[in-house]
């Protein structure tokens, strides 16, 4: 066209970004590469090409990892631990500095091999992936500097193994690595297959950048690579973000191993626009939701929500503002929506929208779309909560709306679904904008903005979005345990039914509590216990998994606790150790009865109950959040929430003070408990229902069953409807129990088989366990 | 609005070329305080829009002379000097028939180009008039007590009559920003729409001096307010203010110009005034106007940048575009 003709049609042109730096790079490497082990590159092995999916040109041939590769990584990563751990702080820090530079000084070269590695238009490469990269590699540059002051009591869990996602490839590797390295940890990297050559040319920053060899590994291969990390018996730790099935696979294979394991899975994000919103600026927002990275984010908005009665105009706005998108090549910079990673994902999206679509109305953007790689920003309205598009994630460009007349039932939709992981919300009114962002399930919530990040703010999800924070310093939580090595937990066996039974005094029959009730047990079974003399102290019932469920169901009836006060709890906590107190010698009388224990040793328990009871009473009104320091005008509120509904299997070995060492904290955080009592000497606990009974608590918040942890295990980590599952039981339930949350990725916290020391608060763990933190971002400005 | 709409609605202007589209123009409405109340503009989402806009638009080579050519045909050259005189308003005036140098304007194959308008003081009117006759350049007006519209209302209104009889076809008026600052919406469409009376066939661009209205929430309001009393363009400044344009308040404005043009049919005309100084920024501009409201608010009848030193620099990058050497200012003809 001549200038006089584009005068006149004002069209806009081609304004691409140059790539023959990046496609030299790759020349350079001989447009071949191997893994980066121990601090240089392996020779290319056998492999597969990886392409450009806005051309489908071949960049480079990539290596498939071998096991022997996997070994050799994890070998460097576990030889150059120790060393790496001991350096001084500021050692560390000093190499994350160095990182953070060097990515910014080859910031261009990053951008453009990411766009032409995975199709995301050069402007999100240049302008959000990369900047947020160095951003992170700052950030934890600072952690590393001050962990010996801050974090006295941590120290990094070994070697990781981490897989990350094609969507962000060299985000993502940033969000794992940074963390990782900065508490001493050593890593062994896999990048996903269609995006490797970010994280090999972040190998070879590692190197200008003298990171000490073995510190990071990065080994490329597809996902039976990713099988050999986490299945490898010499790493600690495994992060994965990915999808939510695969890291339920990733759950079971790591169940019972002892491996630490977070995951940041998929998601089905609710985008919700109040009627006196903004909606040009809410409108704006989605195309950074949902046609962000062609809507292959884990946290995209993907499921709108708008006020009945302005959905109409809304969906007007949208159409138009979806029909001024520009679809085509990644490297122009004038291009709003770039290439679908792989034709594979291309044809996923498709299908998906083929088969779902027609269940409400589907409107494809008008702009042109180029042959090749490409799908067309896609609004389907009309969609109801039960349609298949509204429940699943498509990881594509396309946005399923519905509509929803009150507050209440905008977080009901909202809610309704399977995952947890982000929320957006639009009002202009703060009232109803900071009642709704706490009822909402998700790990961050966007108020009047969608998809901010930053490295000081955490970011992860609820439910089946997964467990565990990335960024902030609750993100250390991931990288490090607390020092010390825990010794083996010994078997506390009941006292064997005796010979001579001595059978003394009235009959007492002991129940199970539920929903504030003495229950009968379902099956109508009960066992004796004996004293270690002979001597009868009672029967309890042996639940089954209809009391699990009855268990399960109070406490989700319970649900008004979550939004009491910390100032109720921490009366309702005063009072039960009050009352618990008042009964101090009976219930030393009866730990010492069933454990034979010595009266002091049984009285000291007691006493430690009493005061780990005010402990947690204490903590009820003063577990605060954070307001993070994020670089944008507004605030990034961390909130504690409580997690739901905890099974808790109690400690054997410590009767009364197991007991309430697990249930304090959880109720201190609003959290309602389903309380196995130790196996061995469960009478404590049923003695303690009666304290409860008298204490205030509402019925549900803590309910307690006695019975087999063995038989009861698979049924609590099991259900659906618990949120969380901790084992503290001698009895080696920890495979059982990581393995069968893998259903909902319930969060688990399991002993692993080793002892802990229960005169010992440990306030941090517990209160940590006890809740998720929420970040909610909230910009502001008039 | 049908092409066949009484004369007095229809627009003076010449039908710029390539826009087979008339224009309908703004005949006003009743006040509607309920829409007026129910606007809203969150700040924060719109400054973040607006700071990622010039990272999504990039318009290159022989797209961006084009695009800059465009910008030269929407400014209004403007002189708004307490020492301004006929000289120095006729020198204008030349520039603004001639705004590109013509080896320029050979190389890139363009027929000839002009401004779109010339803006000056009521005093310098007949001037510009009498300098621009026959070359087809309308000459504005600024009227009602410009820059800070605070003198009687009947002189105000009187002075928009004396410019329209001395030859100016568009009036670019200032609001009272009291009226926006109190709320007082009913005081502000009284007096926009008096004004707009005043102007008669000439058109009326109502000047926010949004610098001085603070918040982006006033400016989305008093958009509307004066696009309800009649408005032809808004405009968010005098020049005079500490803040003139910015992108924000840009997209503020024209998202509200959407607004009232899928309520009433009618297009309102956009001008960014003070402030807009870099060939650039203009490209940010285009871009923003062209995504938010359509290629038909890339013409001179519904898009205008008041500007004075702009246009210098767009002529030293075209000329980098035609030569391939960065140019100097000494090398293009002065104003």
């Amino acid at each position: 066209m001549t200038v006089s003709q584009i005068f006149d049609s004002m069209d806009y042109g081609p304004a691409p970004e140059s790539a023959a730096e990046a496609l030299a790079w790759l020349v350079d490497g001989g447009s071949a590469f191997g893994h980066f082990i121990d601090g240089s590159f392996t020779r290319p092995g056998k492999g597969f090409e990886t392409r450009n999916p806005a051309t489908g040109a071949v960049l480079a041939r990539v290596t498939q990892a071998t096991q022997a590769d996997v070994d050799a990584a994890v070998k460097a990563a576990r030889a150059a631990q120790p060393k790496w751990a001991g350096l001084p702080g500021h050692q560390r820090a000093q190499k994350l500095y160095a990182l953070a530079r060097l990515v910014q000084k080859h910031a261009r070269l990053f951008a453009v091999l990411e766009t032409l590695d995975n199709g995301k238009p050069i402007r999100e490469s240049r302008d959000i992936d990369v900047p947020l990269v160095a951003r992170h590699f700052y950030y934890h540059a600072g952690m590393a500097q001050l962990m010996e002051e801050e974090l006295p009591d941590r120290e990094p869990l070994g070697v990781c193994g981490q897989i990350i996602p094609w969507n962000f490839p060299l985000l993502m590797l940033a969000w794992k690595v940074a963390p990782a390295i900065a508490m001493g940890n050593t890593v062994v990297l896999k990048p996903a297959e269609y995006t490797s050559l970010t994280a090999l040319l972040f190998g070879q920053i590692c190197q200008e950048a003298g990171l000490p060899a073995g510190v990071v590994n990065i080994v490329t291969g597809d996902g039976a690579v990713g099988e050999m990390i986490v299945g490898h018996p010499d790493i600690d730790k495994i992060a994965f973000t990915g999808s939510t099935s695969v890291g339920r696979k990733i759950r079971e294979a790591t169940a019972g191993s002892g491996k630490a394991l977070t995951l940041e899975l998929g998601g089905k994000s609710p985008y919700i626009v109040f009627d006196d919103a903004d909606l040009d600026s809410a409108v704006e927002g989605l195309v950074d939701a949902i046609w962000f990275n062609q809507g292959q984010v884990c946290c995209a908005g993907s499921r709108l929500l708008v006020q009945e009665g302005v959905a109409e105009r809304f969906y007007g706005k949208l159409k138009r503002r979806m029909d001024g998108l520009r679809i085509g090549d990644p490297l122009d910079k004038c291009i709003d929506i770039g290439a679908v990673v792989d034709p594979v994902q291309l044809e996923t999206i498709t299908r998906m929208v083929e088969e779902g679509g027609a269940e409400g109305e589907v409107h494809r953007s008008a702009a042109p779309l180029p042959e090749g790689c490409y799908y067309p920003p896609t609004l389907i309205t009309g969609l109801h909560p039960a349609a298949r598009l509204m429940q699943e994630e498509i990881f594509g460009p396309v946005l399923v709306a519905t509509t929803f007349r009150t507050p209440a039932e905008a977080v009901a939709l909202a809610n309704n679904t399977r995952y947890g992981l982000a929320a957006t919300l639009w009002t202009e009114n703060v009232n109803l904008a900071l009642d709704v962002a706490p009822k909402l399930a998700a790990g961050v919530v966007w108020v009047n903005a969608t998809n901010l990040f930053d490295a000081a703010a955490g970011f992860g999800g609820v439910r089946e979005s997964g467990f565990g924070r990335e960024g902030g310093w609750e993100g250390l939580r991931a990288y490090t345990r607390a020092r010390g090595k825990a010794k083996a937990l010994k078997p506390v066996l009941p006292a064997a039914a005796p010979d001579k039974p001595q059978v003394e005094g009235m009959d007492r029959t002991a129940k199970l509590y539920i929903g504030g009730k003495q229950a009968r047990p379902d099956g109508g079974y009960s066992r004796a216990v004996w004293s270690p003399r002979g001597k009868l102290l009672g029967h309890v019932g042996l639940a089954n998994r209809k009391d699990i469920r009855n268990a399960v169901e109070a406490a989700q009836a319970a649900k008004g606790w979550a939004r009491t006060t910390g100032h109720l709890r921490a009366q309702i906590l005063y009072y039960i150790a009050e009352n618990l107190s008042a009964r101090a010698g009976e219930f030393a009388g009866r730990i010492a009865a069933m454990t034979g224990q010595g009266g002091k040793t049984a009285e000291a328990e007691v006493a430690a109950s009493v005061s780990r009871l005010f402990t947690y009473a204490a903590w009820a009104d003063k577990y605060d959040g954070a307001a993070k320091g994020v670089p944008l005008r507004g605030i990034a509120l961390a909130m504690h929430e409580p997690v739901g509904v905890i099974g808790a299997f109690c400690p054997d070995e410590a009767p009364l003070l197991g007991l309430v060492s697990v249930i304090a904290p959880a109720v201190a955080m609003g959290n309602r408990v389903v309380a196995v009592a130790s196996g061995a000497w469960p009478l404590a606990a049923t003695d303690f229902y009666q304290v409860l009974e008298t204490s205030d608590l509402p019925g549900g918040v803590v309910n307690i069953l006695t019975g087999s942890a063995t038989e009861l295990a698979p049924h609590l980590a099991g259900h659906m409807d618990v949120d969380a599952v901790w084992s503290f039981s001698s009895t080696d339930l920890s495979g059982v129990i990581e393995r069968e949350s893998a259903g909902n990725l319930k969060r688990t916290w399991v002993n692993n088989g080793r002892a802990r020391d229960w005169m010992q608060p440990d306030a941090g763990a517990f209160l940590a366990a006890s809740t998720e933190v929420k970040t909610i971002w909230v910009p502001y400005g008039e | 609005m049908p092409s066949d709409a009484p004369a007095a609605n229809r627009s003076h202007l010449p039908l710029v070329q390539g826009v087979p589209e008339g224009l309908t123009r703004n005949p006003g409405m009743p006040l509607d305080l309920d829409w007026v109340a129910s606007v809203q503009a969150n700040t924060s989402a719109i400054e973040r829009r607006a700071a990622s806009l010039p990272g999504r638009r990039s318009v290159k080579k022989e797209y961006q002379a084009a695009w800059l050519l465009k910008a030269v045909t929407l400014i209004d050259l403007t002189t708004l000097s307490g020492d301004d005189t006929p000289g120095r308003v006729r020198r204008l005036c030349a520039k603004a028939v001639h705004p590109v140098r013509q080896d320029i304007l050979d190389a890139l194959g363009m027929r000839p180009i002009t401004t779109a308008a010339v803006c000056v003081y009521h005093e310098m009117v007949p001037t510009a008039v009498a300098a621009l006759e026959g070359t087809g350049v309308p000459v504005a007006a600024v009227s009602t007590g410009f820059p800070a519209g605070l003198s009687p209302l009947p002189l105000r209104i009187a002075e928009i009559g004396e410019s329209v009889k001395a030859g100016a076809s568009e009036i670019d008026i200032v609001i009272s920003r009291r009226h926006v600052l109190t709320g007082n919406w009913q005081a502000l469409y009284d007096e926009t729409r008096a004004m707009r009376e005043a102007c008669g066939e000439a058109h009326m661009k109502t000047i926010l001096a949004t610098g001085e209205l603070q918040t982006l929430r006033n400016v989305a309001r008093a958009s509307l307010v004066c696009m309800m009393a009649g408005a032809d363009f808004i405009k968010t400044s005098t020049g005079k203010e500490p803040v003139n344009a910015t992108l924000p308040v840009s997209l503020v404005m024209i998202r509200a110009i959407r607004d009232y043009q899928a309520r009433t049919g009618i297009k309102v005309g956009y001008k960014p005034a003070g402030g807009i100084s870099k060939a650039k920024d203009v490209l940010t501009y285009l871009a923003m106007m062209k995504d938010e409201l359509g290629d038909r608010w890339l013409q001179p009848d519904l898009f205008r940048f008041g500007a004075s030193s702009l246009l210098g620099d767009i002529e030293r990058q075209l000329e980098h575009f035609v030569t391939g050497r960065y140019s100097s200012a000494s090398r293009h003809p002065m104003s």
